[in-house]
């Protein structure tokens, strides 16, 4: 199946399509009035299925990105002009992941407090995050957003 | 100003650690003192901890600080459904530090952040109990003269064992071997192995709890197995004995080891034993004293120069 070029804008490819919704919601696309092109469950040689996301006319922060790395380290970014690709990355894990991920330690101070969760890179190339509260680790394909 | 609080010792380094184990060392030698007269110290105690309290308010109280506090949750704002952050704001307003002990985890790096006097952590649920390590880490220093090198033995409930946690992560400075036994169910979790794994610390698991699985051990750090850790009782009562320690398997040990155990004892002691040169849990207990005058000091900002040249000893 294609998906349309756009002429400006973002291109978020490679997103795991367990992980799509939770993308969506992140980036507050719901809320967008930006012309949106979503691609669900697409064949992918390397993971089988993947989706993407196209939106036009939006750029995006290097932090807004990077915080997909909490459920998504694999997406690559592209950012469009002109119907060309000017700068294509893969989102990174930044230093501390903050008020996006929700700890699944029903004993955790982030759990019964009003504040923000804050989790870690336990190593890099490792798929874990540490909350920096309760120190629970948590397995990247696990990851759930805070609501 | 820099936040001294004390929420976890896995962040010291070798050198901080070995400077408040002089601290406490200096506590021994002159533990009653005015050196916090005129000061307020809070303990928080949102989960009943008799002994960790006692330990605290006698090391305040022998330094001359003032104490207040609650010992009991239930008479506290918390079951009304105040925040913790609000809790703290208001006790920060009356004291100088703040020792808490928490049922959640992560409640006490929460409270350091939030409260603008410093927090010393008395526990917080499953997480950090450093203030137990501080004494633990003083106690092995005390008994064998180091704490490099050593062959370190936790028995019991390593899974739920807080203790055993901090322990751990804190001897990471100190190129330990750590032999882990316990029954499946309350064995070392993932995590702390690969803690292990991170820092390079070797470590050894064993089912067999016996004179030869002991025999080449410098500490010996025993801990109770709780009834109510076990979801199948049946299991409970198939390991529950497993894990005692009686005084025939001490026939191979080296001379200079050491049982410690961070009380309440149950059982997992034979009362025998209590008479052999290799107990030190009693001394252990009486260390938690020193290493939490040491504690409070360095949140206060008091250095070992301070204690040292200290004119208020009585």
């Amino acid at each position: 199946m294609m998906v349309a070029a756009i002429e400006n804008g973002t291109v978020l490819d490679h997103i795991p399509s367990d992980r799509l919704f939770d993308v969506v919601s992140m980036l507050h696309l719901e809320k967008m009035s930006n012309a949106i092109t979503i691609g669900f469950n697409l064949k992918s040689a390397v993971m089988g299925t993947k989706s993407i996301i196209k939106i036009a006319d939006k750029y995006f922060t290097d932090e807004e990105l990077n915080q997909l790395s909490a459920v998504a380290p694999n997406i690559t970014m592209c950012v469009i002009k002109d119907y060309v690709i000017i700068e294509k990355r893969t989102v990174e894990m930044p230093e501390e992941l903050v008020g996006i991920v929700q700890c699944p330690n029903p004993k955790c101070i982030t759990n019964n407090e009003p504040m923000k969760t804050r989790f870690r890179s336990v190593a890099q190339g490792k798929d874990i995050i540490r909350c920096c509260y309760c120190n629970r680790d948590v397995e990247l394909s696990d990851v759930r957003i805070v609501e | 100003m820099k936040n001294r609080s004390l929420v976890t010792l896995a962040g010291h380094s070798r050198e901080k650690i070995e400077y408040l184990i002089r601290m406490a060392q200096e506590f021994e030698n002159y533990p009653n003192r005015r050196l916090l007269a005129g000061r307020v110290v809070a303990t928080l105690f949102f989960e009943p901890s008799t002994r960790t309290r006692l330990s605290f308010e006698t090391a305040a109280n022998r330094l001359g600080a003032r104490v207040i506090g609650f010992a009991d949750p239930k008479v506290t704002s918390g079951t009304k459904g105040e925040t913790l952050k609000d809790t703290m704001m208001m006790v920060s307003s009356y004291a100088d530090v703040i020792v808490m002990r928490h049922y959640l985890e992560g409640a006490a790096l929460y409270a350091s952040e939030v409260a603008p006097v410093p927090i010393v952590n008395a526990g917080d649920g499953a997480n950090q109990h450093p203030s137990q390590t501080m004494l633990d880490l003083y106690t092995i220093y005390q008994t064998q003269g180091t704490l490099d090198n050593l062959n370190i033995y936790m028995v019991g409930d390593l899974k739920y064992g807080r203790t055993v946690h901090s322990l751990l992560m804190a001897m990471r400075h100190f190129n330990p071997t750590f032999h882990f036994i316990a029954p499946d169910e309350l064995a070392m979790p993932a995590v702390y192995k690969r803690y292990c794994d991170e820092y390079g610390i070797r470590y050894v698991e064993h089912q067999d709890f016996d004179a030869d699985t002991i025999s080449d051990a410098d500490i010996l750090y025993m801990t109770r197995v709780q009834k109510e850790r076990f979801a199948d009782l049946d299991e409970y009562e198939r390991v529950k004995d497993r894990y005692l320690l009686k005084k025939d398997m001490l026939c191979k040990v080296r001379e200079n080891m050491k049982i410690l155990h961070p009380l309440p004892r149950v059982n997992e002691i034979e009362y025998s034993i209590d008479d052999t040169p290799y107990a030190y849990y009693f001394q252990q207990a009486q260390n938690g004293l020193y290493a939490r005058q040491a504690l409070i000091c360095d949140v206060l900002g008091f250095t070992l120069e301070d204690v040292v040249n200290d004119k208020t000893i009585l």
